[in-house]
């Protein structure tokens, strides 16, 4: 089975230790009670979602807000660029 | 951990070296070819040609100056060829005073007074090869692991940083301040998000403020260069590869980066130039280019760089070795002849501890004068001075 590693216990992200295809079980390390189900596909090293994420909420990893989701994000999701943004270093238009 | 030892080349001043080289060093970038053709002539040399020196003024010039008189006295050149045009900006003198200074021998060529390029080679080709033979004369010694400072950083950053480079060389970064020795981390850029974590650590209130400030006057630069309407397509804060490897913003690199530092106390920020204090962790005020983050690195007295990489990059610095390692066992494989080390094995279950160890052994070996494969490869591209014309220092 596919496996995610969450690096804090805060995280509401975790990172996948290979290539996730949709519809497959992901197994997060030392969290075996979670059911995790990909959406879609992710590729290794990318991060999927463990809970719901609201829209504006913010995305933890390392234990820290890394960014907001930019539209409502459901377990199992892929969270990257196209679902979260971060205003950090940027001008805001 | 205090026993350990690296053989290195103890010098009149300062902390020893880790190469035995003699550098040729234009002062200005009109020297780059008479500097290069005489390292080319000489066994034992090497040029550090760059494309700054004239028409340069305040911060911008100064920071050309702090950087080339910092890397002029590193420890692992024995002594400097200064190779000058004649009319420039900033003085072939200045330089090798500077050099001189800081006690090594030092030989000045200047192309204008010489004549032509053929007789300042010629001269130069000289010069450099009576410093190589009177730096043979000195050799490697067993000293201790405080001698030691290393340079940290990190390029073509992706998932897997994070998760097992920059930890295991955290764990390297601990060690080493443990024994004595000292440590320097930059990439400010790379930092926003990071403020809270950093001055958390400093050893004071001052070096608190100080971490801040820089972050803080490092995101304004950010904020302005980015908030040109016509220029979004010129904004994003990471690379493409980082983010094809699963980097989604600033602020995630950021956290993945500062591994790299340990979990030392910091006992300070250096500015660009700016000679490391003594042992203990710092943070180096310079932007996360890889090439002007090293050379700000090797400028302030760094013998060994450790550079993670997820994507993989092969660059390597001239006469200062950079010790390449990744946490992704796919680029380590792909990249046979650039990675010295892999740390991916941490992903696959291997413990912290265990690899931590063998990486810090590959950098005793390293400063001891195994080579790394980018100085096998004769990569020298990281020797990049920063430019900036709109800070100042205002901490030191």
């Amino acid at each position: 089975m596919a496996e995610a590693l969450q690096l804090n216990p805060r995280d509401n992200v975790a990172v996948v230790l290979s290539n996730v295809r949709g519809g497959e079980e992901v197994k997060v390390i030392g969290r075996e009670t979670l059911k995790l189900t990909a959406k879609e596909d992710i590729p290794f090293g990318h991060k999927i979602a463990l809970l719901f994420l609201e829209a504006n909420g913010a995305i933890i990893k390392y234990g820290e807000e890394i960014g907001k989701a930019r539209i409502p994000i459901l377990p199992g999701s892929w969270v990257h660029l196209h679902n979260v943004y971060c205003e950090r270093g940027k001008e805001v238009l | 951990m205090s026993n350990r030892h690296f053989l290195g080349y103890p010098r009149e001043r300062g902390l020893p070296g880790t190469r035995n080289l003699v550098a040729v060093i234009p002062s200005v970038f009109c020297a780059n070819v008479v500097a290069r053709r005489i390292a080319e002539q000489v066994a034992g040399t090497v040029a550090l040609c760059h494309p700054v020196g004239c028409s340069q003024v305040g911060w911008d010039l100064e920071l050309t100056a702090r950087a080339l008189k910092g890397v002029g006295r590193h420890p692992n050149f024995y002594g400097v060829v200064v190779v000058g045009l004649g009319c420039e900006r900033f003085r072939a003198e200045e330089l090798a005073a500077a050099i001189a200074e800081a006690g090594k021998p030092v030989e000045m060529v200047i192309i204008q007074k010489e004549g032509d390029t053929l007789k300042a080679v010629e001269r130069g080709t000289r010069l450099a090869g009576r410093l190589v033979s009177e730096a043979a004369r000195q050799s490697r010694q067993e000293l201790p692991l405080s001698q030691l400072c290393l340079g940290l950083k990190c390029g073509g950053t992706d998932a897997t940083s994070g998760l097992a480079a920059n930890p295991a060389l955290g764990w390297v970064t601990d060690r080493l301040i443990e024994a004595g020795g000292a440590a320097i981390f930059t990439e400010v850029t790379e930092l926003l998000g990071a403020e809270d974590i950093l001055a958390r650590r400093a050893v004071n209130r001052d070096v608190a403020e100080a971490i801040r400030t820089v972050i803080s006057n490092m995101e304004g630069r950010l904020r302005t260069a980015t908030g040109w309407q016509e220029l979004q397509h010129r904004s994003a804060l990471i690379s493409p590869g980082n983010e094809d490897g699963g980097v989604t913003t600033v602020v995630e690199k950021a956290l993945g980066g500062i591994y790299k530092a340990g979990s030392a106390p910091i006992s300070g920020v250096l500015a660009y130039g700016q000679e490391v204090p003594g042992s203990g962790l710092y943070l180096l005020d310079c932007v996360g280019h890889d090439g002007e983050a090293v050379t700000g690195l090797v400028a302030s007295g760094c013998q060994v760089v450790v550079f993670t990489t997820g994507r993989g990059t092969p660059t390597g610095f001239p006469g200062v070795p950079v010790v390449k390692m990744t946490g992704n066992s796919a680029t380590f494989q792909r990249m046979q002849t650039n990675i010295d080390f892999n740390a991916g094995t941490i992903i696959e279950g291997a413990r912290l501890e265990e690899v931590g160890a063998e990486l810090l052994e590959k950098v005793i070996r390293v400063a001891s004068g195994e080579p790394t494969r980018a100085e096998l490869g004769y990569h020298d591209e990281l020797f990049c001075i920063t430019r900036d014309y709109t800070a100042g220092v205002s901490y030191n």
